[in-house]
């Protein structure tokens, strides 16, 4: 195994995204047995990093990449120690048998394609996330992955209640992302590095800055919403609107213990402070009890399930506040544990749902002999997340108490806490997998058997591993718990805890738990029933608060909107004229720039003064024009008298085009006109025309004095000889207006002309706007309805 | 508007107005006019032709639909200013070739080219929107 070759593990990383490509075309190949072929990918990624392990373990930092935007100092960098590499072998490992139960759960289904794509897409992006080494990255895939979960959750789309858990999560999580940016970038700030690696060392200096707190928010912004640390928990459970698959891997295993990975690895940077060693256990304390107690509350399967699992990530962002070596190695452990047995449970529910077709668990009994594989998978996962011997669960419960155990009120608390949460997980566990199994057979809607090997293969695999992880204990600490618990506080740890009880005050703690699980178990419906009384009375919740969040948001844009965009054309134009007047005579007010009055020449010929005449003339007819076509040919003779003064300037280019122009604008005009059925004359009333006069009158003077002033300014010929003398030489011709548009200044033209076509399109599709539905036409200018009624 | 004077004279009127639109465009390089007043004053041509006799015949006339020969003037003039990359010289410089036909030395240019591109995305885009506009709701 080549661990060290860089490209192998770059390729691999991109792995998933390219498997992503083809996984549609596959499955239209070979159907739901595309899984095969697909968990290969995962299987690639999980050998290729087991090579690490070696390295790891002798607490060596892998890291590799290349510079990805090098003016930024911005790299595409991994960085593979216990941490990582543990996170990266759940991701992957469970990843394989996810992809294997996607097969199975959704055989037959029409987007089955779609949905191992989603699901690789994912798989790279949290890879992504828990190996890199620069800000960047972390951030993009962070995103990638509150964006590809957006896609699962909302996978079933044509339900209203799987879109509503989509855009949840994707608010909630995104919205963190952006949170964990801006502290990404104060860290940054404060140190000068954007690497991890780098990072881990100057963990004094940010500790010390002024911004530290600032930092450590912003952080926790990001890591409590993907973790769904309470109050921002509520996304979570409803993320259970997801196939099972995407429950099982996503809100079980891997995107939701982002965020506590982001806390494990800046641990070092940003732990060890009275903020940090308080606001994580607080919250994290408060998450547990809360989930919980929902979870007792729930009849649902999944989201018993999910509820403790927000509990279970509350417990670890509270162990991981603790900071103290055992309570690092309780959460390592605990970590471990969890994303195996709630993996499993998870992929039991859904395996149970498949094949009875309900997940209430007040409507499941007595499966235990239609679905032995699915029972033993399911108590096995139970046993160790009620922490009992001999699986996983319970290393991690002892060490947990271990941990915890001291006499002060501060640490009591804790303990409590522990106890009654880690309690009631108990009861939920065998709730789950004890409920649908014994007692009477109770009839399912679907005739209930053992479902294929596609299904039963993840929870079986997963509880075996929890049981060999925890028989084989002194190789597990050595190649996962002891390098991750390491990376996690900093500096060499060992851990130790076997299977062997020790008689102590974890174990007593132990006992107290389990005796008060099994109190509350044996009197679980009271407790639900109680629960939701409570719930009921209560009857408010953070899911609640989402949606007037964003219904008052949505309020205030309309509110906002109906002020910005009354929707009237003649408020626009006022509006923009007067800004247009403002923007003219504020600098030359300030500044007080006004520019000399110019003098009347004296040697003005004759056919000179005639079509200044003209164009005044013109423009007394605009105003005086009883109809408007009129006023739109008289505003014409103004333009061509204009023309014919630009002629008599020595500027025929300008002239031609302004005669063009002219003529033009009075055919679209007057076309215009007829096109909108506006009636022959105008409407205004006396005050609206002598706003609009007194606006228009603002402009015209202000462009005056405007002119005026730039052509006082003293004027620097440099450019216009230098096209003149070089007009002829470089471009060959005598035109310069031409030569300028079309040869020295032609990329400017080319986006000119671009900008004429887009604006003709536009136009266009304006034009085409036909009445619609409601038989209001979309282009009508006259909303009062004022024209109607003549 | 559409007088029998009018009508009889507007296809003879529009013929003139596009061949002395493409004399200007022509010209452009060395005297007053060019692609943007060339285009300018076809579109009118069209313009008048539309009013005249109905939109339907101007249609007819110029084959192509006006967006199309807008956007083929902008792709002939990004393409001349293409061009000169395979001279290996910057983006938008001028190439000049000057072939002789029947004894006349003809100057041609990217730069040429490039002004026709301008003229037709005028004359498309301006046609359109006064086309659209004499269209009468045919539904």
């Amino acid at each position: 195994m080549s661990a060290a070759a860089p490209g192998t593990t770059f390729t691999l990383l991109m792995l998933p995204f390219l498997a992503a490509l083809i996984a549609p075309w596959l499955t239209r190949r070979l159907g739901h047995n595309a899984a095969w072929l697909l968990a290969l990918v995962p299987l690639a990624i999980f050998v290729h990093f087991l090579g690490f392990s070696s390295e790891v373990a002798n607490g060596e930092i892998v890291t590799g990449g290349f510079a990805w935007v090098p003016s930024y100092n911005v790299s595409f960098s991994w960085l593979i120690d216990g941490l990582s590499l543990t996170f990266v072998l759940l991701i992957s490992g469970i990843g394989a048998l996810i992809m294997l139960y996607s097969g199975g759960y959704l055989k037959g289904h029409v987007q089955l394609g779609r949905f191992f794509s989603f699901m690789l897409l994912f798989m790279g992006a949290m890879l992504g996330v828990v190996v890199s080494d620069s800000f960047l990255m972390l951030f993009v895939f962070w995103e990638l992955t509150s964006i590809t979960s957006f896609l699962l959750i909302g996978f079933d789309h044509t339900r209203e209640a799987s879109r509503r858990a989509a855009i949840q999560a994707l608010v909630v999580t995104g919205g963190g992302g952006l949170a964990l940016l801006a502290g990404l970038l104060v860290i940054w700030n404060i140190t000068g590095v954007s690497q991890i690696s780098l990072l881990l060392i100057l963990g004094d200096e940010v500790r010390l800055s002024p911004f530290y707190l600032l930092a450590l928010l912003l952080v926790l912004g990001g890591a409590f919403s993907k973790s769904a640390q309470f109050p921002l928990h509520f996304w979570l459970p409803n993320a259970m609107e997801a196939p099972t698959p995407v429950s099982a891997y996503l809100h079980s295993a891997t995107m939701v213990k982002a965020g506590v990975y982001l806390l494990m690895r800046l641990n070092p940077v940003l732990g060890e402070t009275i903020w940090w060693e308080t606001i994580l256990p607080v919250f994290g304390g408060a998450t547990l009890i809360v989930g919980t107690l929902l979870a007792i509350r729930q009849t649902d399967l999944k989201l018993m399930l999910a509820y403790t699992t927000v509990s279970s990530l509350g417990l670890l962002v509270m162990l991981t506040g603790f900071g103290s070596e055992r309570a690092v190695a309780a959460a390592v452990l605990y970590l471990v544990a969890h994303s195996m047995f709630k993996g499993a449970l998870f992929m039991v529910a859904g395996l149970i749902d498949h094949e009875a077709g309900t997940r209430d668990v007040t409507k499941l009994g007595g499966l235990r002999k239609a679905m032995p594989v699915t029972f033993i998978a399911a108590m096995a996962a139970a046993i160790s997340m009620g922490g009992l011997p001999p699986f996983f669960g319970f290393l991690a419960k002892e060490e947990i108490y271990y941990a915890l155990w001291a006499t002060d009120l501060w640490s009591l608390a804790f303990v409590a806490t522990a106890v009654i949460g880690n309690g009631l997980m108990f009861v939920i566990g065998f709730a789950v997998a004890i409920k649908p199994f014994f007692g009477p057979k109770v009839e399912t809607p679907k005739h209930a058997h053992e479902g294929p090997v596609l299904l039963w293969l993840g929870p079986l695999t997963l509880a075996a591993a929890a049981f060999v992880a925890a028989v084989l204990s002194p190789y597990t600490h050595q190649l996962i718990s002891s390098p991750m618990a390491s990376a996690v506080a900093g500096d060499s740890q060992t851990v130790t805890i076997s299977l062997i009880p020790h008689l102590g005050p974890a174990l007593t703690l132990s006992l107290i738990t389990i005796v008060f699980g099994v109190i509350v178990y044996r009197m679980l419906d009271r407790a639900r029933d109680a629960m939701a009384r409570l719930l009921a009375a209560i009857g408010w919740g953070p899911d609640r608060g989402f949606d007037q969040v964003i219904s008052g948001a949505v309020r205030l844009s309309g509110a906002v909107t109906r002020v910005v965009q009354p929707g009237r054309m003649d408020f626009y134009m006022t509006v923009t004229f007067i800004m247009i007047a403002i923007a003219l005579f504020a600098p030359m007010a300030i500044y007080d720039e006004w520019p000399d009055m110019p003098t009347w020449p004296a040697d003005a010929q004759f056919h000179e003064l005639a079509v200044f005449v003209i164009a005044l003339v013109g423009l007394g007819a605009v105003i005086y024009a009883r109809d408007r076509l009129t006023a739109i040919v008289s505003l014409g003779v103004q333009g061509f008298a204009v023309a014919l003064l630009f002629m008599l300037f020595g500027a025929p280019d300008l002239s031609f085009t302004q005669f063009m122009v002219e003529t033009l604008a009075v055919v679209i005009l007057a076309l215009v006109m007829t096109r909108l059925k506006l009636t022959a004359s105008d409407h205004r009333s006396t005050q609206e025309k002598v706003l609009d006069m007194s606006v228009s009158l603002a402009c015209g003077i202000g462009f005056a004095l405007f002119l005026l002033s730039v052509t006082q300014q003293p004027f620097d010929p440099f450019i216009s000889e230098f096209f003149a003398a070089y007009s002829k030489i470089a471009a060959h011709g005598t035109n310069v207006v031409n030569v300028i548009l079309v040869d020295f200044r032609g990329t400017d033209t080319l986006g000119e002309i671009a900008v004429v076509m887009v604006t003709g399109l536009a136009v266009l599709s304006l034009i085409r706007v036909r009445t619609n539905w409601n038989g209001v036409a979309v282009a009508d200018n006259d909303p009062d309805g004022r024209e109607e009624g003549r | 508007m559409r007088t029998v004077i009018f009508r009889s004279i507007a296809p003879y009127l529009t013929s003139l107005m596009v061949l002395f639109s493409i004399f200007v465009l022509l010209r452009g390089h060395n005297l007053p006019g060019g692609g943007f007043i060339g285009g300018l004053i076809a579109a009118s041509a069209l313009a008048i032709y539309g009013i005249a006799c109905g939109v339907a015949p101007v249609r007819r006339a110029i084959h192509f639909h006006p967006m199309a020969i807008s956007a083929f003037g902008l792709f002939l003039g990004a393409g001349a200013g293409v061009l000169s990359v395979f001279a290996s010289v910057p983006f938008m410089t001028g190439l000049w070739t000057y072939p002789t036909l029947f004894g006349v030395e003809l100057a041609l240019s990217s730069v040429l080219v490039f002004d026709i591109g301008v003229y037709l995305v005028v004359v498309g885009a301006i046609a359109s929107i006064a086309l659209a506009l004499e269209e009468r709701d045919r539904d």
